[in-house]
């Protein structure tokens, strides 16, 4: 009996239960979210972009079976590994909920679990996490001038380049046209060539035989005529695939990310700011394809450095706010034209700059940045105990009552603090909600 | 028999597999199983897959083919993470009940693991499904490879056609009453195997053929007046009380459309041929491991393979057969494991060298030397509540130490009805035995009236025994589902048994 053989499945496309999976995460959509946002907070942002172990109520997702009510009834079981137990003895039962039913009725039914617990990955988590945000006003200044082009398919044109003959229609035409001339076909002048050849292999042929030869002959001779007037492919027959160049609709935008790292920032303010950063770089990096992010750190002075250096490196120095609106508006006017350019920028700062800086900067937002800028989101770090000071939107830092002086002024100017980690989350979805669009 | 004097030379001393060495332990494998045991086995299909395809099979009653549906993604989402954390290994082998039969071999294991699983699903599980009466009364292993393949395209069809959220209102809903849609005494009144297999064959090809007509037609096509006339006369032919609720409301439901009536059927249909194994774990088991031990020591006996192998082999096969005790962390009721495979040992003890006791517990096997035989026999013709009662030794429950208990809501104490003694013994056994009875532990709920005529309400019953009642929760969630499927009310009683 050999009647068995041996199958490698390994090759086999993986995933076969991802239906499942995307069925499951969809009904299990509101919890799997509200699970998403609270971890949030628990979680260092350096691991957001990793997958994470979620626990959600196992409500929406029972599977409900008709069982037995535990605490009823009476039951029989069998347990092995008797000790000291004899026939009779008698066991206070333990207090409910300790070690009930233990091992008898395995539940599988899904209801025995409070909750659920599993591990999505890092596109469905940061797809959760992002759902609903959105930048402000982005579609508002899709200017004309920065359309692209993309070539689209548009018919056929009889002149083009030899790359993009379409040969089926070419030859169709081809086709068309030598039916039409009655061009005679290289099996017909083949069937007569054989038919002259038979004829001329005759000895000593009979009348006949020499008229048919010489009409043959004749035949062809027009054949070969007809042949050469009507060639098999003909100039007129090409056909070539035509493109246009059809504009495509872009929206180009930049987002400026401007920290402050000098000394007078702390380790937890610049952490808290990095968080912050972090979280809008990997939006931004998710939601939108076509965003250019520059990254500016200042000290006193202020220089523009790449993902990496932005939010691991360490610096020290003086706070001169106004060096990095410099240098932002520097590179926009070198990089990203704003007649081009959808321009954002966010700003994160303890509040302190040199005397008589924050002046200069409301200047600077006012005549130069807010004029090209779509958004410009000021984001304040604060102490947790300052939080409770300046619990009132009117005091604050040195900065924020200058921004508040001027802030009304432009209604695409947000400023909004975080003392906490766990504040990130919620003023980050405040600024960029779907809906906190009153700047319209 | 097992007394080879001279030794064959070694199949694989790797412990890396290839094909080459799966093919050379399969032929060995196979001639110990066939020419020693005598076992008589559906031809063998083996799949070579990856833990990632494992979990995915895991996820789905381990079926290769199964429709699509989110409480799949659920059981492989927690399947994954355990696996992934380590709370648990995957299992060492996945195998299914048709013909040929197919067995999964996880590329990560060892060449002596493969040997393993080969033993133990190929021709230990193989046998059982073959020969074992339930699985040969109830189940199909022929047709179930098409009929689930039938099954996926369908209800994909359907969700095309009718929005997945409609085929899974549907599909919740069977799922809730998959225990409660099945057969459990009387044989289902249906077509005969082959009958409904060209049934199936016929409706696919019909489906493939006419693709366009039916698929375009069906959502305003209500039941054809034959069909639906033949579905009514199977409803007045059904003796209400009726225990499989599943196909009463498939047949008999009032607002149930032909596509959601085949739904239905597709669940019950699985859920059926599922449940021989949940009447078969401890024997199913047992007789998979009894096999795969026997082989593999008599692959070492006679040279087949090494010493290392042998040990790889323990190693792995006393963690199978492991059994906590019960106030051990890791308890988690009796290892069905570990209790087929020790009564399967037994049998064969008592059979070669019984002592006094078992020439009183089993006069009719002890001495007789034919534990083949009499194996064979237990394989075919029982199950495990009727195994345990027949077979279980007063020496395996004395080497579990088991011990019975009686524990009534009614009372603050738990009771030691009997344990591992003389005067315990039949007890004992007697309560396990009733243990392995779905019958005792499935609440018993039934279809006892359904007004067709009138207000077309469906009245359940649960046949409460012992006291034991339905828990609230979970029972006013599946009548929900319930509802859904009926369309009009839904009660249930409870009555005592």
């Amino acid at each position: 009996m050999n009647s068995f053989h041996f199958i490698d499945r390994r090759k086999n496309p993986k995933g076969k239960s991802l239906g499942n999976r995307q069925r499951f995460l969809k009904r299990a959509k509101a919890q799997i979210k509200d699970a998403v946002n609270k971890s949030l907070r628990d979680r260092s942002m350096k691991e957001i972009d990793k997958g994470e172990k979620i626990t959600i109520p196992s409500k929406s997702t029972a599977e409900p079976r008709f069982s037995h009510d535990r605490e009823q009834g009476e039951r029989e079981a069998v347990h092995p590994g008797n000790k000291e137990f004899s026939a009779g003895d008698k066991i206070k039962k333990p207090p409910k909920g300790a070690g009930r039913g233990k091992g008898k009725e395995a539940s599988d039914s899904g209801e025995g679990e409070d909750s659920f617990q599993f591990t999505l990955t890092q596109d469905e988590f940061l797809d959760i996490f992002f759902e609903d945000l959105e930048l402000p006003n982005l579609v508002k200044r899709s200017l004309k001038e920065i359309k692209s082009y993309a070539y689209k398919r548009a018919g056929l044109t009889v002149a083009g380049s030899p790359t993009n003959m379409n040969l089926v229609r070419t030859m169709r035409n081809a086709h068309g046209r030598r039916l039409a001339l009655k061009r005679p076909s290289t099996k017909e002048m083949n069937e007569l060539k054989e038919r002259l050849f038979e004829l001329e292999k005759i000895a000593s042929p009979s009348e006949e035989e020499i008229a048919e030869k010489k009409a043959v002959l004749e035949k062809l001779e027009t054949m070969e005529q007809r042949r050469r007037f009507t060639p098999f492919i003909d100039p007129l027959d090409l056909r070539y695939n035509a493109y246009e160049p059809t504009p495509v609709e872009t929206t180009a935008a930049v987002m400026f990310c401007l920290m402050d790292v000098s000394g007078s920032m702390g380790e937890r303010e610049k952490d808290l700011a990095k968080r912050f950063y972090m979280l809008l770089y990997l939006f931004l990096k998710r939601r939108y394809e076509r965003v250019e992010v520059v990254f500016i750190r200042h000290t006193h002075h202020a220089e523009e450095v790449d993902e990496e250096t932005f939010f691991y490196s360490r610096q020290s120095g003086g706070t001169v706010v106004s060096t990095a609106l410099e240098k932002m508006l520097e590179v926009q006017r070198e990089r990203f034209p704003a007649h081009e350019w959808n321009i954002y920028v966010a700003q994160a700062s303890d509040g302190f700059t040199q005397s008589g800086d924050a002046k200069r900067c409301v200047e600077m937002l006012d005549e130069d940045v807010m004029p090209v800028s779509q958004y410009y989101a000021y984001i304040e770090i604060l102490d947790e105990r300052e939080l409770e000071v300046f619990s009132d939107a009117d005091s604050g830092a040195e900065l924020w009552r200058a921004y508040r002086t001027f802030a009304p002024k432009w209604p695409n100017f947000a400023q909004t603090r975080i003392a906490r980690p766990q504040d990130i989350f919620p003023v980050f979805r405040e600024l960029f909600a779907r809906d906190t669009q009153e700047a319209a | 028999m097992s007394a080879v004097s001279e030794k064959l030379p070694l199949i694989y001393n790797e412990a890396d597999w290839d094909f080459d060495a799966l093919k050379r332990a399969y032929d060995a494998i196979e001639d110990i199983a066939l020419n020693d045991l005598g076992l008589n086995v559906y031809a063998n299909q083996i799949e070579i897959i990856s833990s990632e395809q494992m979990l995915d099979a895991y996820s789905s009653h381990g079926m290769p083919l199964m429709y699509k549906h989110w409480s799949f993604g659920k059981h492989f989402a927690r399947d994954q993470m355990n696996y992934q954390k380590g709370y648990s290994g995957l299992a060492y082998e996945i195998v299914i009940n048709s013909n040929p039969c197919i067995a999964y071999l996880m590329e990560e294991n060892t060449m002596t693991m493969q040997a393993l699983v080969m033993a133990h699903a190929s021709f230990g599980h193989n046998h059982f499904f073959k020969n074992n009466y339930l699985f040969r009364q109830w189940t199909d292993a022929d047709g179930i490879l098409p009929y689930l393949d039938f099954a996926k395209k369908y209800i994909s069809k359907c969700e095309d056609e009718y929005g997945p959220e409609e085929v899974e209102a549907v599909l919740d809903a069977a799922h809730s009453l998959m225990d409660q849609g099945v057969f459990r005494y009387n044989r289902p009144p249906r077509l005969s195997d082959a009958d409904r297999l060209a049934r199936i064959a016929a409706r696919i090809k019909h489906e493939e053929t006419s693709f366009n007509d039916i698929w375009r037609t069906l959502p305003n096509s209500e039941e054809p007046d034959d069909e639906k006339e033949v579905r009514q006369q199977e409803v007045k032919n059904i003796q209400l009380p009726e225990e499989n609720i599943l196909y009463f409301i498939e047949k008999a439901s009032p607002v149930l459309r032909p596509w959601q009536r085949e739904i239905v059927r597709i669940v019950r249909n699985i859920g059926q041929y599922f449940y021989p194994q949940k009447q078969t774990k401890v024997m199913n088991e047992g007789c998979a491991t009894f096999v795969h031990h026997y082989i593999m020591n008599e692959l070492y006996n006679r040279g087949q393979i090494s010493e290392g192998a042998i040990m790889e082999f323990l190693h792995s096969h006393s963690s199978v057969v492991f059994q906590p005790e019960f106030d051990d962390p890791r308890y988690s009721g009796i290892n069905p494991y570990a209790l087929g495979f020790a009564m399967m040992e037994d049998i064969k003890r008592i059979c070669e060298d019984p002592k006094e006791e078992d020439r009183d517990w089993f006069p009719d096997i002890a001495g007789s030397g034919d534990w083949r035989g009499i194996l064979k026999d237990a394989w075919e013709n029982f199950r495990d509540e009727s195994f345990i009662l027949q077979y279980l030794s007063p020496t395996v429950m004395r080497h579990f130490r088991m011990f019975a208990i009686d524990d009534d809501s009614e009372e603050s104490h738990i009771e030691i009805e009997a344990i591992h003694d003389d005067r315990g013994f039949r007890r004992v056994r007697q309560i396990l035995a009733g243990m392995y009875d779905l019958g005792m532990h499935e609440p018993n709920i039934q279809v006892v009236g359904a007004d067709l005529e009138g207000d077309r309400t469906l009245q359940l019953r649960h046949m409460v025994h012992n006291g034991r009642t339905l828990n609230e929760k979970t029972s006013a969630a599946v009548l929900t589902h319930i509802e859904t499927l009926w369309g009009y009310d839904v009660t249930l009683d409870e009555e005592d048994a």
